[in-house]
């Protein structure tokens, strides 16, 4: 028989035992969730954010629950970490309503929902209000290019430093002519839209007036079907503009292929057949680099090397005649042709580079004197 | 039928590593079937991750109205049959055109990009560092790094001035910079050049492991 402080007993128990599992078991639900479509991108996420929960409540995990207008809700990505504030919904598709439930989940898998979300839609922006620096700082850069290149146009003198390189690109094309040999130009591996690419093709655009000039061979084996019509164009381009298109000749302008090693091997054979008396690398380069260029070497030809792949240029500078490092790249075109366009172009970078200069030396000043508002401006921005 | 496939790796292998020898006929087989069948790859490729999702199936789903707004891809498609107009020397001017939208599309994506990571985030951290030497949480060591990287940046920066003359101060500054350059370019040759070693004890691993333990394994 049992007595009756035994039952009150039992009771007082069991209600704290129950009350103790339901405090454990049962998490609280995730307050001020709010949807909203992700500023500053393409239309194709939405954002769904909510409060942090209180420490002890017992959350193991948030699962994000999506409905699509009347239809059923349904679980979207894997299950969250307990300290998780926000998810970035990016499986949606433009013009689609969403509506979406947070739902907090307990160590003993018990679960409770948030309010649903009110419906929301992505959609993308025009403009992209995080890079409004960046806008501000380009406008600046091409106002001080465009600024140069009238001054340029308007016959004012603008100087350029010599670089050896270039000084040796009349060398090339004089000794491959006087020797009866091609002169071989290899673009690297990259893309019509690459920088160095595009500095490559505007050197070659001048080399090729030279070669016109000469009559001797340009041969140039492209690896991007694009870059190959814009080599075409600029080739037959700078021989009409010498009065040479008799000596122009498309067979010498060709598709390799794309593959990066077996551009390699077969511009290998192409030199080691063909023995060059020169070879231009001057472009975006690859593994490959050191591979081009100890072959050319090996045939005795003169090379001429440019790129602003910083850990290809230690090979080049190893294996090639003479290397153009990084920007002398870019300030070639300039340099080899004197156009104002190019000459004002290389006075305005100039000035970007001083006003990096003078970023450099306030902000050190600054950071020194514990003011830091350059730093943050820079970490908004990147 | 693993096996037949590591001998002809290793057979390739040693056809294109007879290169260093010299020219012959074997590397010559071997330079030829790589180019060839990469290309071959390349345009098989191309149709299938390139023709066929991104302009033939939304302009068949346009046309047999699942998706009118397939219809769109007709521009950009117009655009690059204009590279076709080569074939003809009366329109072959019209090649200029979609170069010019690629190449003009292609700056205008890469230049924010470069600025942002080239310029804001470097020149970002390089001067970050001084705000630690004023809050005074930095070693001896660390400080003496802060100021060789912003005295590294400014030489290597003024060697990259070209519209001044060096001569007098600047002279000396962009040599020094030259320095750095050379010291920076004299580490990556190292680093790449124990990368290449690596690749080159993989191979070797395949021939004697994989191609020899092969042979071994028939007896």
């Amino acid at each position: 028989m049992i007595k009756t402080t035994q039952w009150v007993a039992i009771c007082l128990v069991l209600c704290l035992s129950v009350g103790t599992a339901f405090s454990q078991g049962e998490p609280v639900a995730p307050s001020n969730v709010t949807a909203v479509d992700t500023p500053n991108d393409d239309g194709s996420s939405i954002t769904i954010k909510w409060d942090a929960a209180a420490e002890d409540t017992g959350i193991s995990g948030y699962q994000i629950l999506r409905r699509i207008a009347d239809g059923e809700l349904e679980p979207i990505g894997d299950l969250l970490p307990a300290g998780t504030t926000a998810y970035v919904d990016s499986a949606i598709e433009g013009g689609t309503a969403y509506t979406y439930v947070v739902r907090a989940v307990s160590e003993t898998d018990a679960t409770v929902d948030s309010e649903q979300t009110p419906a929301v839609e992505g959609t993308g922006e025009w403009f992209h209000t995080g890079k409004t620096a960046i806008f501000i700082v380009m406008l600046l850069f091409s106002a001080a290019i465009v600024w140069n290149i009238y001054d340029a146009r308007s016959g004012k003198d603008i100087f350029v430093r010599r670089i050896p390189g270039l000084e040796a690109v009349d060398e090339a094309i004089g000794r491959a002519t006087e020797m009866g040999r091609s002169i071989l130009y290899v673009l690297g591996l990259g893309g019509v839209s690459g920088a160095a690419t595009i500095a490559g093709m505007t050197i070659l655009g001048q080399v090729a007036r030279r070669t016109a000039d000469y009559e001797t061979a340009l041969r140039v084996p492209c690896n991007d079907p694009i870059v190959l019509n814009v080599v075409r164009e600029m080739v037959k381009t700078a021989y009409l503009d010498e009065g040479r298109p008799d000596a122009y000749n498309e067979d010498n302008i060709f598709f390799l292929t794309e593959s990066q090693f077996a551009y390699a091997a077969g511009v290998d054979g192409m030199i080691i057949r063909e023995k060059p008396a020169a070879i231009f690398l001057q472009g975006t380069f690859y593994a490959e680099s050191l591979i081009l260029a100890e072959t050319g070497n090996s045939v005795g030809a003169i090379q001429i090397a440019g790129t602003t792949s910083e850990s290809q240029l230690p090979f080049f500078i190893a294996a090639c005649d003479y290397t153009l490092i990084g920007e002398e790249l870019f300030a070639a075109t300039a340099y080899l042709s004197k156009d104002p366009m190019f000459l004002g172009s290389i006075r305005g970078q100039d000035w970007g580079k001083l006003l990096i200069f003078a970023a450099l030396i306030l902000g050190v000043l600054l950071e020194l004197s514990g003011i830091n508002w350059i730093t943050t401006l820079l970490q908004r921005v990147s | 039928m693993e096996v037949f496939g590591i001998w002809i790796a290793a057979f390739l292998t040693l056809c294109i590593y007879s290169f260093l020898y010299r020219d012959n006929p074997f590397y010559r087989f071997a330079e030829h079937l790589f180019v060839g069948m990469t290309v071959g790859y390349g345009i098989a490729r191309s149709i299938h991750q390139g023709f066929i999702p991104l302009a033939w199936t939304p302009l068949w789903a346009a046309i047999i109205g699942e998706s009118p707004a397939g219809y769109f891809k007709l521009i950009p498609i117009c655009i690059g049959l204009l590279f076709f107009a080569r074939l003809s020397s009366r329109h072959s001017w019209l090649v200029s055109y979609p170069i010019a939208i690629l190449i003009g599309f292609g700056s205008g994506a890469m230049i924010p990009n470069a600025f942002q990571a080239y310029i804001f985030e470097q020149t970002r951290g390089t001067i970050e560092p001084f705000g630690s030497i004023h809050a005074g949480t930095l070693s001896g060591w660390e400080i003496f790094e802060a100021v060789l990287m912003i005295v590294g940046v400014v030489c290597t920066l003024t060697y990259f001035f070209f519209s001044a003359e060096h001569r007098g101060p600047v002279k000396w500054i962009s040599k020094v910079g030259i320095a750095f350059l050379m010291i920076g370019f004299g580490s990556a040759f190292g680093n790449t050049v124990m990368g290449r070693v690596a690749l080159l004890i993989q191979r070797v691993d395949f021939l004697i492991n994989d191609w020899i333990g092969s042979i071994s394994a028939l007896f």
